[in-house]
């Protein structure tokens, strides 16, 4: 279909994009990987030298290592479940004809213009407070004890706040794909007797796969990374028991001042994140292209 | 189609969607109220809403406290700025993998994805010490670099997957008409793509606008933008929530109205992507 | 090098003789969010009066951020700012790596024999003040007289940790939401785990013997964890393994504490506007088990130099003005006695008008009966009261205290939490090489 012409046009159109993620890449991952191998201290710079593989069996002997995988993957999982299923049906809802259409989007999307850290805190202090947050307060209002989110619900109660964070980026890009879907084609369905329930089967679900598909993906990528809203709401405790991977990378960094370790767990994380991506992709990837 | 039918239909849908708006909402309104109240009324237990003391010294405070025109310009330059500069380089690439795609097209947009896989906190000191060694640290254009490259894959995703909705026969039928591939872009593709290029926008401005580990770690004063602003009035010693929200309805207020106008922009962009 | 200078001398002065432009320093001061540095922020002027060429630029954060960006500045040699905020902890680690520079040439007025011992001890490397303290604290037992007062007790002014017991029981009752004791339970070397350490101080435990061998497996932590664990179990606010300084300092100002003990400079605010509980605030030492040691640590938030610093004179001047005699003068005469920065000097304690403040007496006491060169009972290879003075503290007790804190939360025994901490210690020590 495309010529020759239109090919080379295209890679050179590719290009500056490529390159410059190609150095923005490469650069700090070389220095990751030659860190990952060294001992640094931030705070002992005359302890220096080799560490092998040290850094790295560090992260594998330590007790948290697989609970903070499996933390990583609830977080992920949890959230993107919320956020896809509740993205497409607040995304159809919106999507109908109702009066004040542009204040109510503005509504559905504030959460996403609140900075991460702020929400977590937000949540933490004025709603999932055991005695001044606002559900504390529900919940004596109807005689019952506090739930104590925080220290008996941790991962869950994170889950939760991410998933509000995200919800908005969700629900918009779902809209969008939404409101290319041609009212025809549902139209003719409904005059043919279509129910509504086999109409989102049939027309618009296959219609947002794609939109679908790319929420997912990129949420992923985001999310893998997660530690701040950790780090202000439970510090991954109580224990470790909302402990994930980017935020043992982070004591490591910040708190013990451990470069080398922090390195090595970058490195570990970035391996962990390309085999889900793999996966994602072989089980997504042909959505992409329609 | 009776019209009463559809009036009653639209006021079940409009009641079912503000409610979940507002549930949606609420704790961002939570803030906005906090921020009016005093620190003492604001941890009140039960949570105070008629008989709360109502206050502007929350803001007078804040504003007194920091620059916040500084932060606030730097915030503006930095998420607009690299948002803009964004989208000219990842147009072109978006284009040319959604119209011209190869065998290893969706290999590249993975692993252009990839590149977003490195924790923040793992590339910390090798960052640092890259902003230092050029001159780019506490300067506005290395936050606009940095925030700009950070965000460019899913820039790149965005439009990738609004341009795809675009049918190609548009495309054949131009081409035959002889359009050159400049015309092509400039007055066919781009007018349909607009409103994925505005919602885009939208969304990356807040990306940019919301990162608050890079842009605290490698800025002091020059560059340094409202998410600074907000960590200087986060958990200091003694009662802060009310200030903290003051400071923060500070923080959202230029986006939220940036995002009602980006709204309508969008919706309008929608309704003519629609009629096509 | 010289010739540079000297040149650029020359300009400067041509400059100011041509009246084009006065030769301003602008030096960045790193600094974190708490009371007092923002108080300072406000009072710039009388600064600026003082020294009209030299400008001061802010960065402001909270602790945790403040803490991770001048750490990273210092250790890469970044040089970004002038003068930073530190603390007790990073003093003498990051003195004994040439980080910082020395302030024994600050002027005479400065006055530095007038310090408290105890707080320029810890901010002393190898006879050299590296970092001018703005403000000390130590920590006590605050109580509330009423409640004390109702239940029939009182509050000894030294007191033992059986006593705090007795009247934690006495203090509380959960219908009225009063709980008797609020205590740290917020994982983290400086939120928990300060407040651990200081108790296990006066219960004769130590983190180290002499040859840095954890000492998590003695009888003195399982007495000092047991203790603490059955304080909060069972008068302590519910969700309290997510209570640090902030979190405790609502709950005592909504009145919902009968005793926390804490921070020195929690005093102002207890007793401060936002307090509902203002004129019934009582203060004692914090508590001791007999042994010879307290259960309060020392911390002062202190003015440092980084060598990397190309402004060294004008970052002198300003710290000489923050951390002098007159600025207690300048702020007593603004704000009045009870928001002077507390803790660092003779000479405020010496006054009779700071004398009339409620918690004068009691914070000097506290500061002075702590002691980082000797914090325990028995003998230990490290300075540090409420942290042991090594790079590899933080990590470790950051970790130590997520596992006092599940016990905290239930999730695990105290025994446990214990036989967990001494793996995780030993083999940081071993791998930091101070153990085989």
């Amino acid at each position: 279909m495309a010529t020759q012409s239109s090919r080379a046009t295209a890679r050179l159109m590719v290009a500056p994009s490529v390159i410059l993620l190609f150095i923005w890449m490469i650069v700090p991952l070389a220095m990751t990987i030659w860190f990952s191998v060294r001992i640094y201290r931030l705070l002992s710079p005359e302890r220096s030298g080799w560490a092998g593989v040290r850094n790295y069996t560090w992260f594998f002997n330590s007790p948290d290592f697989w609970m903070a995988i499996n933390n990583t993957l609830l977080l992920v999982g949890g959230v993107l479940a919320i956020t896809i299923i509740l993205g497409v049906l607040i995304a159809l809802l919106i999507d109908q004809p109702v009066w004040g259409q542009g204040p109510l989007r503005i509504l559905v999307i504030s959460p996403f213009f609140i900075m991460p850290p702020v929400a977590a805190m937000i949540w933490k202090n004025l709603f999932m407070h055991p005695q001044n947050g606002l559900f504390a307060a529900v919940s004596r209002a109807f005689g019952t004890e506090p739930i104590l989110f925080l220290q008996n619900y941790p991962m869950s109660s994170i889950v939760f706040i991410t998933a509000w964070e995200w919800l908005p980026f969700a629900t918009l890009i779902l809209l969008t794909a939404l409101q290319s879907l041609s009212s025809e084609q549902l139209e003719a369905a409904e005059m043919d007797g279509a129910s509504a329930l086999s109409r989102f089967r049939y027309i618009t679900l296959p219609h947002m796969t794609r939109a679908i598909t790319v929420v997912i993906l990129i949420q992923t990528i985001f999310l893998l990374g997660i530690f701040g809203e950790i780090f202000t709401t439970t510090q991954g405790g109580p224990g470790s028991a909302s402990t994930t991977l980017p935020y043992m990378i982070y004591k490591q960094a910040l708190i013990a001042k451990d470069i080398g370790r922090a390195a090595a767990g970058g490195i570990i994380a970035v391996i962990l994140a390309n085999i889900v991506a793999f996966f994602l992709m072989r089980s997504m990837g042909k959505h992409l292209d329609a | 189609m009776a019209r009463s039918v559809s009036t009653r239909r639209k006021l079940f849908f409009t009641v079912a969607a503000w409610s979940v708006a507002l549930l949606i909402f609420f704790p961002v309104l939570w803030t906005i109220l906090t921020s009016f109240k005093t620190e003492a009324s604001a941890v009140a237990s039960p949570p105070e809403l008629l008989g709360a003391d109502w206050t502007l010294q929350n803001y007078s405070d804040v504003w007194a406290r920091s620059d916040y025109p500084r932060f606030f310009m730097n915030s503006v330059i930095i998420s607009i700025g690299s948002t803009l500069l964004g989208l000219l380089i990842a147009i072109p690439a978006a284009w040319s993998m959604a119209f011209v795609p190869g065998n290893k097209t969706k290999d590249l947009l993975m692993w252009m994805l990839s590149t977003k896989m490195m924790p923040a906190a793992a590339v910390l000191i090798p960052m640092y010490l890259i902003f230092q060694k050029t001159g780019l640290f506490d300067t506005r254009t290395g936050l606009v670099l940095a925030l700009m490259l950070m965000n460019l894959p899913v820039i790149i995703w965005m439009l990738y997957t609004y341009f795809k909705e675009i049918p190609g026969e548009i495309l054949e039928a131009a081409r035959m008409d002889g359009a050159s591939l400049k015309n092509e872009v400039l007055y066919i593709l781009t007018p349909m793509a607009i409103p994925g290029i505005a919602s885009t926008m939208l969304l990356n401005i807040i990306l940019a606008w919301n990162e608050a580990f890079w842009t605290i770690t490698l800025t002091t004063v020059n560059a340094a933008p409202l998410s600074a602003f907000i960590a200087s009035f986060s958990a200091p010693q003694g009662l802060f929530y009310a200030k903290l929200s003051a400071a923060s309805t500070m923080a959202i207020a230029p986006i939220l109205i940036m995002g009602w106008f980006g709204q309508k922009q969008l919706v309008r962009g929608l309704t003519f992507g629609a009629v096509k | 090098m010289n010739m540079t200078l000297r040149a650029l001398l020359g300009a400067t002065a041509l400059l100011t003789l041509a009246g084009l432009a006065s030769a301003e320093t602008t030096i960045t001061v790193a600094t974190v969010n708490n009371g007092d540095m923002v108080r300072m922020q406000g009072l710039m002027d009388d600064f600026y009066a003082k020294n009209p060429d030299i400008k001061v630029e802010w960065v402001t954060l909270e602790e945790n951020v403040l803490r991770q960006n001048v750490t990273t500045d210092i250790a890469t040699g970044g040089g970004q700012y002038d003068v930073m905020t530190i603390g007790t902890y990073e003093v003498p680690i990051w003195g004994k790596q040439g980080w910082l520079a020395s302030l024994n040439d600050l002027p005479a007025d400065y006055d530095a024999a007038d310090i408290l011992p105890a707080i320029a001890g810890g901010l002393t490397v190898d006879g050299n003040l590296l970092a001018a303290p703005f403000y000390g604290e130590s920590s006590m037992v605050m109580y509330r007289k009423d409640l004390m007062e109702a239940a029939g007790l009182t509050m000894p002014d030294a007191p033992t940790w059986a006593d705090i017991e007795a009247a934690a029981k006495a203090m509380t009752n959960r219908d009225a939401e009063i709980n008797g004791i609020c205590l740290r339970g917020k994982a983290g070397w400086g939120e928990n785990m300060a407040f651990l350490t200081a108790m296990s101080n006066s219960f004769g435990a130590r983190w180290f013997d002499e040859n840095w061998v954890a000492q998590f497996d003695q009888p003195e932590w399982k007495a000092t964890l047991d203790f603490y664990l059955n304080l909060m179990t069972n008068y302590g606010p519910a969700g309290a393994s997510n209570n640090g300084f902030n979190e405790n300092l609502t709950l005592f100002q909504q009145g919902k504490c009968g005793m926390w003990i804490d921070a020195t400079v929690a005093a102002s605010f207890v007793t401060g506007k936002d307090s509902t509980v203002a004129d019934k605030v009582g203060f004692a030492l914090a508590p001791d088990n007999g042994l010879g040691k307290r259960g309060n640590w020392l911390w002062a938030w202190s003015l440092a130099i980084p060598k990397s610093s190309q402004k060294q004179e004008a970052a002198k001047a300003f710290i000489n003005w923050a951390t002098n005699k007159d600025y207690l003068a300048l702020v007593a005469s603004k704000e009045g006695w009870a928001n002077v920065p507390p803790g660092t000097r003779t000479s405020l304690y010496a006054n009779p008008e700071y004398a009339k403040v409620p918690f004068a007496k009691m914070t000097l006491d506290s500061i002075n009966s702590a002691d980082p060169t000797k914090p325990t009972v028995k003998p230990v290879p490290y300075v540090g009261v409420q942290f042991v003075a090594i790079p590899e503290f933080a990590g470790m007790a950051t970790s130590v205290g997520e596992l006092f804190s599940a016990a905290l939360a239930g999730q695990k025994t105290a025994d446990e939490a214990l036989a967990e901490a001494q793996t995780l210690v030993a083999d940081e020590m071993t791998s930091a090489g101070y153990t085989k």
